[in-house]
């Protein structure tokens, strides 16, 4: 075997600090009651920093802060305001390699998708939302669409940056203001973006980072004087801001949790679908509301695929995420990683067959080997539950029709996939799939012209392209 | 016609078309993904030494001369005459008319000698003549013959030809190793590389290889990927390895490791080996050995410091 040696990425071309405060009204501040929590490298278990713990006083603050900004920042010309966000994205893209590193330490996934993937699609974002700001009259939502006011965005830890282009960029570009709370467990990120903000003289007060756990969001959507919340995560936590801003006017998006379909027919491009199920299911450790969680594999070619696909992942590297080399990286949290081995459990107990490929797992931080459960009906929970993890369950079909059926038999629909070299299956079998996103012999790619979001427990509202600014927009 | 092989297969156009597509999009973001490892330190140095043991060493050209071939015998022989450490190369390759200088030069080396055949590059004579050429080759002293399939017969759907010409092509060569040339640039999809690979080692050859260098687009590591899908299948299937040369466009260390990081990550182990894997090259040879020597003594030489092919 052909070994690579350790190509680890420099982790020292990123300065952290050992403690942040909250970012309001263009300044780092303390917390009004001086909590703070740790955030952890989930590859080590080390800690990172100690980031401030944001109580209802500071969301007050955070968010009094946003709403003084907004009428300014409101009261600019488009391409005024565009101005601001392409100079965010040059930024970023100047800083790329100290923000991948930031990301992949936080987060724990490999460098090559922080560097490759999240970080140029975060930058592709302002960008493109730049490209928006003095053009919304034309977007199709009437003549002078106005912005709403004070967006309150929730984000989760899977995406950590990326998710946060997808709020602030299409907030920034309509002429909102923004408070973020990025996730518990990732917050670096979005602290480093603060400063980029600093960098590139946005107005005080237009972005407002507050930090912290599930209080610090619940005090940030509820608060009366926020007029957007947008949030990214679970389906369960979903609810309950669904609930809390029923009937106060607020508007409301929401992207949550997906148990995608991904589509084997028989005349599909084997090896290629191979890769797509590889990159489905195990690209950022599997951590993707539209990950391909579930495998439909035409019965007929079930055998062959299924061999060539554990060949395949026995190739994956799995460790040190900022090793160039690592293709699956940590498990964010010891919480997740509980979840994930407790589901796989009742996975293996509900009778369906384990399998993983050989791989040493380090022995600190929170690691799940790459897996696959064969055998799996529609009746399993691993077939039904978001698992959230490097864990595909496979299941088999026998005609078009059955696919479809299996494919739309679930709670969510945020995406799918379609593998065949017939291009009228192609069109013929989106057209049934209730999925916000149906990818068609490719799965996992994003850019921001396409609009992404649900159907029935996946969400509902759209972000990216231009019907990401609809949510913005009055 | 109807070919029939020693695998009992009766129906070859059938059979090919059978075979599954390549998603064109799909291949090459994996060969751009693999593309992207990072290979250093002593990997990089055993990369760099395997390499070099994979190089076909190549000159064919209308204006080689029995001094210039014998010069190319030298090199391949010991590619740094100032380190004995350096490996030689796999095989020198030339033209038919060449080999018996050859011969002499790399008599007793273990350099092996390859000699191009059938009316290479175009193919486009007639079948005796090609056998002829190859025979001659052999005679001559050829260890391996590079064969190239006529693409128009291929290109026409005649695969039963193709196939037929393979087949006594292989007879020709006796004991010497056959090595197919696809001439993947002027077949153009990806879906022919993969049944022009299946006809190939189906009609027995010993290697499959992309291209003359003689056309626009030579080796690519996309199709280098689909042949090495192939021979990993082939294999599966019928239990005999087939190894896969790509030729002409390779002229870096950089690219040259790409090319062993997509072997070791389709096809595997088995095939990371001069006697299944093969770099069809000229200034190649001279870019690793500058790498080497980088690696080595950690500066940079210049060029006057690595000997002319």
């Amino acid at each position: 075997m052909f070994e690579y040696a350790p190509a680890p990425e420099s982790r020292s071309v990123v300065e952290i600090a050992p403690s942040y405060g909250l970012f309001i009204d263009g300044e780092f501040t303390s917390p009004a009651e001086g909590g703070t929590f740790k955030t952890v490298n989930p590859a080590s278990e080390e800690v990172l920093a100690e980031v401030a713990s944001a109580g209802s006083d500071d969301v007050d603050r955070a968010v009094a802060a946003a709403r003084r900004a907004f009428g300014p920042w409101s009261a600019l010309p488009g391409a005024e305001r565009a101005k601001y966000l392409f100079r965010i994205a040059r930024i970023i893209q100047e800083r790329s390699r100290e923000l991948a590193v930031l990301e992949s330490l936080d987060n724990g996934k490999p460098i090559k998708e922080s560097r490759d993937v999240d970080l140029p699609l975060v930058a592709a974002h302002f960008f493109y939302y730049a490209g928006w700001a003095d053009k919304l009259a034309y977007a199709g939502f009437g003549p002078d669409p106005r912005p709403l006011g004070v967006a309150g965005q929730v984000i989760p830890w899977n995406f950590p940056l990326l998710m946060l282009a997808w709020k602030v960029a299409p907030a920034l570009a309509t002429g909102n203001t923004v408070v973020l709370k990025p996730a518990e467990t990732t917050p670096l990120s979005a602290l480093f973006f603060a400063d980029v903000c600093r960098q590139a003289d946005l107005p005080p007060g237009v972005v407002n980072i507050v930090t912290g756990a599930g209080d610090t969001g619940a005090y940030l959507v509820q608060h009366p004087d926020v007029n957007k919340v947008a949030f990214t995560g679970s389906t369960e936590v979903g609810r309950q801001i669904a609930r809390s801003v029923a009937g106060t006017g607020k508007r409301l998006t929401l992207e949550l949790g997906g148990k995608a379909a991904n589509i084997v027919f028989d005349d599909a491009p084997i090896d290629q679908a191979v890769e797509g199920i590889v990159t489905g299911i195990f690209f950022n450790q599997g951590h993707v509301c539209c990950a391909g969680s579930r495998l439909l594999v035409q019965e007929s070619v079930a055998e062959e695929l299924l061999s060539s696909l554990k060949r395949r992942m026995a190739t994956l590297r799995v460790g040190d995420p900022l090793d160039k080399n690592t293709d699956v990286g940590a498990i964010n949290s010891a919480v997740q990683l509980a979840r994930i081995t407790e589901l796989s459990e009742i996975g293996a107990a509900e009778g369906a067959e384990r399998w993983s490929p050989a791989c040493d797992l380090p022995d600190r931080g929170f690691w799940f080997a790459p897996t696959i459960f064969t055998g799996v009906t529609q009746a399993h929970r691993i077939a039904r539950e978001e698992i959230f993890g490097p864990v595909l369950s496979v299941l088999t079909f026998r005609t078009p029709a059955e696919a479809v059926e299996k494919a739309n038999n679930t709670p969510y629909g945020l995406s799918a996939g379609i593998w065949t070299e017939k291009g009228s299956r192609i069109l013929a079998v989106a057209d049934k799939l209730r999925a916000g996103v149906v990818w068609a012999n490719t799965f996992n790619k994003f850019d921001p012209a396409s609009p992404f979001g649900g159907y029935k427990e996946s969400g509902y509202g759209r972000e990216g392209g231009r019907h990401g600014l609809e949510a913005y927009l009055a | 016609m109807t070919a029939t092989t020693p695998l009992g297969l009766s129906d070859l156009r059938s059979f090919l078309r059978g075979l599954p597509g390549v998603d064109k999009v799909g291949v090459e973001s994996r060969a751009a993904a693999l593309a992207t490892r990072s290979v250093k330190a002593s990997a990089k140095a055993t990369a760099i030494d395997l390499a070099i043991r994979m190089v076909d060493l190549t000159t064919l050209e209308g204006a080689d001369t029995p001094g210039k071939v014998r010069a190319l015998c030298a090199k391949g022989m010991r590619p740094d005459p100032a380190d004995p450490g350096c490996p030689p190369v796999a095989a020198i390759c030339v033209y038919p008319a060449m080999v018996p200088v050859a011969a002499a030069a790399l008599a007793g080396s273990g350099v092996r000698l390859a000699s191009v055949a059938t009316a290479f590059p175009s193919g486009q004579a007639p079948l005796e003549v090609k056998l002829a050429d190859t025979r001659a080759a052999v005679a001559a002293g050829a260890d391996e013959i590079d064969m190239v399939i006529s693409r128009g017969a291929f290109l026409a759907g005649d695969y039963d030809r193709v196939f037929a010409e393979i087949v006594a092509v292989k007879e020709a060569c006796g004991g010497a190793h056959l090595k197919v040339i696809l001439e993947t640039g002027e077949l153009a999809t990806y879906d022919n590389v993969r049944r022009a690979s299946w006809l190939a080692m189906l009609a027995g050859a010993d290697f499959i290889k992309t291209s003359t260098g003689k056309v626009a687009v030579n080796a690519t590591l996309p199709i280098t990927l689909v042949m090495l899908e192939a021979v990993r299948d082939f294999r599966e299937r019928y239990g005999r390895q087939v190894g896969v040369k790509p030729a002409g466009g390779i002229r870096t260390t950089k690219d040259a490791i790409k090319y062993l990081v997509v072997i070791n990550e389709t096809a595997g182990d088995d095939w990371l080996d001069p006697d299944w894997f093969r770099f069809g090259a000229s200034s190649l040879l001279n870019d690793l050995l500058m790498q080497r020597t980088k690696l080595t003594t950690g500066h940079y030489a210049g060029p006057d410091y690595f000997t002319l092919d």
